[in-house]
């Protein structure tokens, strides 16, 4: 069902270690979870469901031998819905064999790789798919099948990417929550049919992309610069109609794409101020520009507790306006980081996105703590307030829900 | 940069030979000519002189955090510790436990005055952060440890001043006050008990902004590696204030392991485990 492409990887890496023999055992970690997610109102598609359980878990395997210059990493991930049957889903998040050279580094496998320094929105980071029906904000992702080595040298770190097999983007399905998306002058809650996905490409799936990124730090500054050519990861969309001409459904399709990308970050005192930017080709009929740029700034020791209060601002800005595929073309962000610095490591995150359109407001609220030694407790709440009816975010606008998360670590 | 580490080596060396020159010098008439500033520093170069050579050092670390209920908290926590010359060491801390922030790994490379530079690896989001360092009186993991108290101690962080010979436990101690001169401190001062012998702290207390007695720092049970350098086995901080307490075991101390910068680059904090 998923990663077809990776499984030649994933045999033969496991036809590796099994070669390699480790004799000493590795070690497991991980944790299970169970979430409940409460909605304010009935939803906007009849379809869609109203509160939910939901049960998750991700062990990790951990084994490294020749004096740890070899390393395997194995983590699954599964996730059961009461409601969403799509967002009943397993991945492999990563199954990765890492060899460490004097200034090398090569991986094989299947991986995460993060990119970026920005807090609202990560526009760099583009080689993982994400799992959308994981977390909205996109900072979930599925396991990438990659070979990467790393050059590491005076003048900066050089990694080569090559990404055989495309993961597609989970969608809510029918009965999800939490859908939107936006064609043309149609806002939408439909469900996406990931049954008829297209490619551009004729290779599809199969089309082997490939990035390149050079990253250094020069004293207080810390950059990046970053080149992607291959499926983008970000699909368009194509209603589909149903016998009176009423849109019931959406299709996904991902073009070839180009994306140059610049990550920069200057660590000043309490300041850190922030930019990422994309110039991306092939994704729709003209390329384009986003970027986002802003600081957080942090009070250390607030009102002479042990509390740090961090200050963030953003601005979400896309050259395409309201023809961007994202709901964020020129918005600002405003969040508010408390860190209590305790025993439990109780942390919350206020965040109010603005929309500089029209009237849009999403209001975030992410907050947890440790419960003894092995449990954590997250609370996490949205709120679309203000959704104007041509906003991208249409399709959420009846959505304001609060999530409790109990995870136990192991 | 080749040419410039030879020429800190250099200078440093010169200076240790000079310090060297100087003590011998100063002992039979150290009495009329050292002031206590003066005193209080040599002493402080002395701990430092005696602890150079090291290149790297590997520990692991439980630490157990105490509330006032008594109520306890624990963390293991591996580190490893490149000496850098002429300039603050570079250190990694890798967390084991709570198991909700295993592979969460801390770099940071430290400075005397300047301020230092600080990456944070997350590994559920396999993000490393640069982080601000203006935190250096904040509590390191909810403990009663600032990251202050944890960083690398170079002579030129602060001014000293030599206060009197004390004997705790039927052994001698110089007692030192130190200021700090870096930014965001804490601190307005810091009282430390020098052990003659070992030319190492086993006592400390912090004053805070107030000036008034903050914690208490015990350093205990001391064991020699490498036939020169002392290492605690033991730190208890007792916080005065909130009457919260930390104690800090050491295990597995290992000298000169050959880690090299490789070791301590940004690269090295997504696959330290």
């Amino acid at each position: 069902m998923f990663l077809k492409p990776a499984y030649t990887f994933v045999v033969g890496l496991i036809g590796i270690t099994i070669w390699q023999t480790p004799v000493n055992a590795g070690e497991w970690s991980g944790y299970v979870s169970g979430e409940m997610r409460g909605f304010a109102n009935s939803p906007a598609d009849p379809r869609q469901d109203g509160n939910t359980l939901s049960l998750a878990a991700q062990p990790e395997y951990y084994h490294e031998w020749d004096d740890g210059r070899q390393s395997l990493t194995f983590t699954p991930f599964v996730r059961w819905d009461e409601t969403d049957r799509k967002r009943s889903h397993a991945d492999i998040r990563e199954l990765t064999w890492l060899q460490v050279g004097d200034d090398w580094e090569l991986r094989a496998g299947v991986r995460k790789v993060f990119w970026g320094v920005t807090e609202s929105q990560h526009l760099v980071d583009i080689i993982n798919q994400t799992d959308l029906v994981e977390a909205l904000d996109g900072e979930e992702k599925l396991g990438q099948p990659m070979l990467n080595l790393a050059l590491i040298r005076d003048w900066g770190t050089v990694d080569f990417f090559v990404l055989p097999g495309f993961r597609e983007r989970t969608f809510a399905g029918k009965k999800g929550r939490l859908r939107f998306g936006k064609k043309g002058r149609l806002r939408f809650a439909l469900p996406v049919d990931t049954g008829q996905t297209q490619y551009e490409s004729s290779r599809k799936q199969q089309h082997v992309d490939y990035a390149l990124r050079w990253s250094h730090y020069l004293g207080d500054w810390d950059l990046a610069v970053s080149y992607f050519n291959g499926t983008s990861r970000d699909p368009n969309f194509l209603p589909n109609v149903d016998s009176q001409g009423k849109p019931i459904s959406l299709t996904p399709f991902y073009p070839q794409i180009e994306q140059l990308g610049l990550e920069l970050q200057a660590t000043l005192d309490a300041w850190l101020w922030k930019a990422e930017a994309i110039s991306r080709s092939g994704q729709g009929n003209r390329p384009y520009t986003a970027l986002t740029a802003g600081f957080e700034y942090t009070f250390v020791g607030i009102f002479d507790s042990q509390a740090d209060l961090g200050v963030v601002s953003e601005i979400l800005y896309d050259d395409r306006g309201k023809n961007a595929l994202t709901p964020f073309a020129d918005d600002i962000l405003l969040a508010a980081r408390f860190t209590l610095n305790d025993a439990q490591s109780s942390e919350a995150l206020l965040g109010v996105i603005f929309d500089s359109d029209d009237s849009t407001r999403v209001v975030t609220l992410e907050s947890s703590r440790r419960l003894g030694e092995n449990w954590k407790l997250s609370i996490e709440a949205q709120s679309f307030l203000n959704v104007a009816s041509n906003d991208f975010l249409y399709g959420l606008r009846r959505d304001n829900y609060v999530q409790l998360e109990l995870a136990r670590y192991f | 940069m080749f040419m410039s580490d030879i020429l800190t080596i250099n200078i440093k060396q010169l200076n240790r030979t000079g310090l060297l020159l100087s003590l011998s010098l100063l002992l039979p008439i150290g009495a009329y000519a050292e002031t206590a500033e003066q005193k209080g520093l040599a002493i402080a170069q002395e701990i430092e002189r005696r602890d150079t050579g090291w290149g790297d050092q590997t520990a692991s670390l439980r630490m157990v955090l105490r509330n006032r209920h008594g109520q306890e908290s624990t963390r293991r926590i591996r580190s490893k510790t490149l000496e850098v010359i002429g300039d603050g060491d570079k250190a990694i801390s890798i967390f084991d436990s709570p198991r909700d922030i295993k592979g969460t790994a801390f770099l940071s490379y430290t400075h005397a005055l300047k301020p230092d530079d600080q990456w944070l690896y997350l590994p559920a989001l396999k993000r490393i952060k640069r982080i601000s360092s203006n935190n250096k009186s904040g509590p390191f993991m909810g403990s009663e440890f600032s990251y202050e108290d944890l960083s690398s101690q170079e002579v030129e962080k602060y001014t000293y001043k030599y206060l009197r010979d004390e004997t705790i436990n039927g052994r001698d101690n110089f007692v030192v006050e130190r200021k700090p001169q870096y930014k965001h401190s804490g601190y307005t001062r810091l009282i430390s008990w020098v052990d003659k012998e070992m030319y190492q702290p086993v006592k400390i207390e912090f004053y805070d902004r107030k000036k008034t007695l903050l914690k208490t720092l015990q350093i205990n049970e001391h064991k020699q590696y490498e036939g020169k350098y002392w290492r605690p086995s033991h730190m208890r901080m007792d916080n005065h204030l909130t009457k919260k307490s930390t104690d800090l075991y050491w295990e597995n101390y290992r000298f000169n392991t050959g880690l090299s910068a490789r070791n301590f680059d940004r690269n090295s904090l997504k696959r330290t485990r």
